[in-house]
């Protein structure tokens, strides 16, 4: 973002390539090479996929990995334009905001996988014959499994934008488009790129169930890690999965370093302090970036054009003013506007109750609800269990800040590691024993949430005060009352925000973890993962609703009865300063 | 026309502003507001927080829109922010991620001036104010005095008429903002900056007579203004100047005098009457500690209060409360910018730590309607207890939510110190001390 004073450098050697474009330039290149090709193969014909299918040989994994990151991609765009939009209508207007939070949370506790179902077919339908039907419904999946934190977040930034930055664009004359640029946007930035990254864990666990689509009738499969894994577990093959768990962990490997770092150390100077802080994020990839001319040079149009955007005074056309005259009160339009509403919402619910209550009756309600319990149970007893493991492990980390920095890659990896491939061991392990799936097959359920928790608990413990530590020290306070007074209140309020994104996504997995195979062996637990999981391959839609229904009433109860005011208490009495 | 040097540049008539819902009893933050301002003049709006003063620079920028009233600039209604005007914040108000050239190039976005144009005015607003050299550094790299030295550079760069300054010298220390406001006069008396007249909002007394050629006195409850003084000494200023200590003096005790406001007799300097006035938060260690200083040589019960706060290191603004407290608590009295000792406050002094808490009790539930009105009601009570949420709704009758919740915090304080009641956080509860005899 230099605006004058271009370094000497630049102008003196702009023709001759410095050694960091000796690295940068043919890297980029092969990048957009990669991304071209793999785009092009998105738009086959369907019969294409009949022609050359899936393989497990290990030659084919690097092209399937190129697929899979091209779709996480273009989630990854959707997802930002539709943070962009979403939460710009709900902080702005009141009144969409009445509609769009409360749907945020919905959308945020709906079971993801249940929407495949839904969206496969319309999209099939928007591109018959092709290809990019299927890439369309899985590329909308991983959105819907990352999109929604994103949006929260920037709704919340919004609406917590300083007063003096807001009084001063305000006085300063600037236009609603130039505050999003100047202010709103780089405001949100570093709440963003946290959860992006988060999302992008979460995206990989759907990866996996996206790819390989079978509803009812329709089966297919697209060129990718998640459906090579899916066809490794049908045939049985250890080796095949012992490959796409390396080509996953090279693939988050290179995301993480040409990706999200570069963009870590970028949104450091978006941090809102006023104070220079001791630690910066640090990327080798953006600093390459930086001091390669030839990449300066070749982004120097794009930059000017961004800049040029930004200073518009409006991009959009202005909507005509409504006259005073004719203009309603702001409490009759708010009537109006509540009503309507309203009137949708009662108009929908009668929708859905036709749909399902046509086939089913209030016995698979009651059906579906003790199903729900049943998982229930699970995710509390398995978010205690985890609680157990590793609240004491995290503090134990989190006290040695150079073993935390070391782990947090490890954490990342492990959170992203879909429950699918560890299929293998544990239906093997059940049927070798004669176990029961009730039991065994629900710790799939917190493989990938568990670490939320832990990395929450050694962030809080790295950010407890030293001064609180030393004093403690000095009372001589160790054992349990060291535990009950001083660190886990400390680490509380980080717990609690750890334990509520690993309830949710717990719920979520348990659609595929209540349901396990290894080539011709199935396991199934008792659930309402299993139950929408069989709708879902059953083409049941009637059940497949109600399951999803039952589902998000209770991931949104658990959250209003138990987390809420849990957390409500922690940021009251738990914050340090 | 013909005379620039009288020109009208701002008019302000009849401007109010209130808040609260319709139906409650509306809180009046500022009242039939009135002044104009004419070229070349440094006007200063002088009050302590919660009179108005920046609610009024507020309306003024367009910020804010009066309840009833009018602004006009240049002759036009001001209906939002207009060109023209310029405003330099009290908290610096930059972007921590545009660097110092871009912050102040900020200032021109709106205007739509060439590219060219643009990098000229930033480029010559940077060296005016003495930051050339800094132009690629981010505001987190500054120091206090060079961020606010940024963000009258963004001011100026709009080529203003009017700049509105709000508190802008207030989150500096002492030697840094009196640097600052040295430049500043310097640059406005040799006439080197595009501003036609300023208008200075400060709490800080000898501020305002330093750089102000007339100051307007706010009052509190309800926020108006209530006098005008003029300060006729040319620049440079010296502090130590006869006239200039008299003109201090007058306003300290101008400031201290206790105005009955158009509504009638009021019950002290605190917005409200009865159970619905409006208290500060004040620390019972601030109150004791004042008392003991005022009875202790050289005061001896007795204080000038502009040497005092002096003394102190205090401004009017943060001592003028102080005083007021203790004056609602019978322990002070406060008159023609003295303060002096009562005899309950000679006592508080000399007695030990349980007679003080039991001084405090008595006269916290003799003088202070609020008090009394929740002992009462937990006295009244079987098991001693009542909702916190309870008497902020009785509040909310007669002020807003925020000031109600500020009120009860307030009260809260001084019982817990007084051992009169207390509250239990987690369950929002009133509740009489533990210590206290209840003979439900």
């Amino acid at each position: 973002m230099r605006i004058a004073n271009l370094p000497v450098s630049v102008v003196a050697t702009r023709l001759l390539p410095t050694r960091w474009d000796l690295v940068v330039v043919p890297l980029l290149l092969v990048t957009f090479v990669l991304l071209g090709h793999g785009a092009r193969q998105m738009a086959q014909p369907l019969t294409a996929l009949d022609v050359t299918p899936l393989t497990l040989d290990p030659a084919a994994l690097p092209g399937y990995a190129l697929r899979t990151t091209l779709r996480m991609l273009a989630a990854l765009v959707l997802s930002i334009i539709f943070t962009f939009t979403y939460g710009t209508l709900a902080a702005k207007s009141r009144r969409a905001g009445a509609l769009l939070v409360p749907l945020l949370d919905i959308l945020q506790s709906v079971p993801i996988l249940g929407f495949l179902s839904f969206t496969v077919t319309f999209f099939l339908g928007l591109f018959p014959g092709n290809v990019l039907g299927a890439e369309c419904a899985a590329i909308f999946a991983i959105f819907t499994s990352q999109a929604w934190n994103m949006g929260f977040s920037f709704y919340q930034s919004l609406r917590s934008v300083p007063r003096d930055l807001d009084e001063a664009t305000r006085a300063f004359g600037l236009s609603a488009w130039q505050r999003f640029w100047r202010l709103e946007v780089p405001f949100s930035i570093p709440g963003l790129v946290w959860n992006t990254m988060m999302s992008m864990s979460g995206g990989w666990f759907f990866v996996v169930a996206s790819e390989a689509i079978s509803v009812g009738k329709t089966t297919i499969a697209l060129p990718g890690i998640g459906s090579y894994v899916a066809l490794a577990i049908a045939q049985h093959d250890l080796a095949a999965v012992g490959w796409a768990i390396l080509a996953m962990l090279v693939v988050i490997l290179i995301y993480d370093q040409l990706l999200f770092r570069p963009i870590v150390a970028w949104a450091e100077k978006f941090r809102f302090e006023q104070t220079a802080s001791g630690e910066v994020a640090q990327s080798w990839f953006l600093t390459m970036l930086r001091r390669s001319d030839w990449v300066n040079w070749a982004t120097a149009p794009f930059r000017r054009g961004f800049r040029r955007a930004i200073r518009k005074r409006n991009v959009f056309p202005r909507l005509p003013a409504v006259p005073q005259e004719v203009s309603l009160s702001t409490r009759t339009v708010d009537w109006i506007w509540y009503g309507a509403l309203g009137l949708l919402a009662i108009y929908a619910a009668w929708h859905v109750y036709i749909f399902v209550f046509a086939e089913l009756g209030w016995w698979d309600l009651l059906h579906g609800l003790g199903l729900g319990a049943l998982t229930l149970i699970r995710v509390v007893i398995l978010i205690a269990v985890a609680t157990v493991i590793w609240v004491p492990v995290g503090v134990w980390i989190g006290q040695r800040p150079r073993l935390a920095e070391a782990l947090q890659p490890v954490a990342q990896f492990l959170a992203a590691f879909p429950a699918n491939l560890m299929f293998p061991v544990f239906v093997v392990v059940i049927v070798r024993y004669h176990l029961s799936p009730d039991i065994w097959l629900s710790p799939l359920m917190v493989l990938g949430t568990q670490w939320y928790i832990l990395f929450n608990v050694i962030a809080g413990t790295t950010a407890f005060p030293g001064d609180l530590k030393e004093a403690a020290a000095s009372m001589r306070l160790t054992g349990w009352p060291w535990w009950r007074n001083v660190m886990l209140p400390g680490i509380f309020p980080y717990y609690i925000t750890g334990a509520i994104t690993a309830s949710g996504g717990s719920w979520n997995a348990s659609i595929v973890a209540e349901v396990a195979s290894w080539g011709d062996t199935h396991l199934t637990a008792h659930g309402l993962g299993a139950y929408i999981a069989q709708a879902t391959d059953a083409g049941d839609y009637p059940r497949l609703v109600l399951g999803i229904a039952v589902m998000s009433f209770f991931v949104v109860a658990l959250n209003r009865v138990l987390w809420r005011p849990l957390y409500a208490f922690a940021e009251r009495r738990l914050r340090a300063n | 026309m013909s005379t620039p040097q009288s020109a009208v540049l701002l008019d302000v008539h009849g401007c109010c502003k209130t808040y609260g819902a319709p139906g409650r009893e509306p809180l009046v933050v500022l009242e039939d507001a009135a002044l104009t301002l004419t070229d070349g003049e440094i006007v200063g709006l002088l009050g302590r927080s919660g009179s108005g003063k920046s609610t009024l620079l507020r309306i003024i920028s367009g910020l804010i829109a009066p309840t009833s009233g009018e602004v006009r600039f240049l002759g036009d209604p001001v209906l939002g922010p207009v060109p023209g005007m310029a405003t330099v914040f009290q908290t610096f108000a930059l972007f921590p991620w545009l660097t110092v050239f871009e912050n102040v190039e900020l200032g021109l976005v709106a205007l739509e001036v060439p590219r060219p144009e643009v990098r000229k005015r930033v480029q010559s607003a940077i060296e005016l104010i003495g930051l050339a050299g800094f132009e690629s550094a981010y505001p987190k790299e500054l120091s206090g005095g060079m961020r606010q030295r940024v963000g009258f550079a963004r001011a100026l760069v709009t080529y203003p008429k009017l700049l509105l300054m709000d508190e802008p010298f207030s989150a500096l220390d002492v030697l840094t903002a009196e640097t600052l406001r040295t430049d500043f006069l310097d640059l406005w008396v040799e006439g080197r900056m595009p501003i036609k007249a300023v208008l200075l909002v400060t709490h800080n007394i000898e501020e305002a007579v330093l750089m102000c050629d007339r100051i307007l006195i706010f009052a509190s409850n309800p926020g108006r203004i209530v006098q005008e003084f003029k300060v006729p000494l040319p620049h440079p200023r010296n502090r130590l100047d006869p006239t200039f200590r008299s003109i201090v003096d007058a306003i300290y005790t101008r400031m201290t005098t206790r105005t009955a406001g158009p509504a009638g007799e009021r019950d002290g300097l605190f917005p409200g009457m009865g159970l619905g006035m409006v208290l500060p938060i004040m620390s019972t260690n601030l109150m004791a500690g004042l008392l003991e200083t005022l009875a202790a040589a050289p005061y001896n019960g007795r204080a000038d209060l502009p040497p005092l706060a002096a003394a102190l290191q205090l401004e009017a603004d943060e001592l003028l409360p102080i005083g007021e407290t203790l004056q609602l608590l019978r322990f002070v009295d406060l008159a023609e910018g003295d303060i002096v000792l009562t005899d309950a406050g000679r006592r508080f002094v000399d007695d030990g730590v349980d007679e003080r808490k039991e001084l405090f009790a008595h006269h916290l539930l003799s003088y202070v309607p609020l008090a009394a009105h929740i002992r009462r009601v937990l006295d009244g009570r079987p098991d001693h207890r009542a909702l916190f949420s309870r008497f902020r709704e009785v509040l909310e009758a007669h002020m807003g939510t925020e000031q109600a919740e500020s009120t009860l915090r307030a009260v809260l304080a001084w019982a817990r110190y007084a051992e009169t009641f207390t509250c239990v956080a987690e369950e929002g509860m009133f509740e009489l001390p533990a210590s206290v005899p209840q003979d439900g």
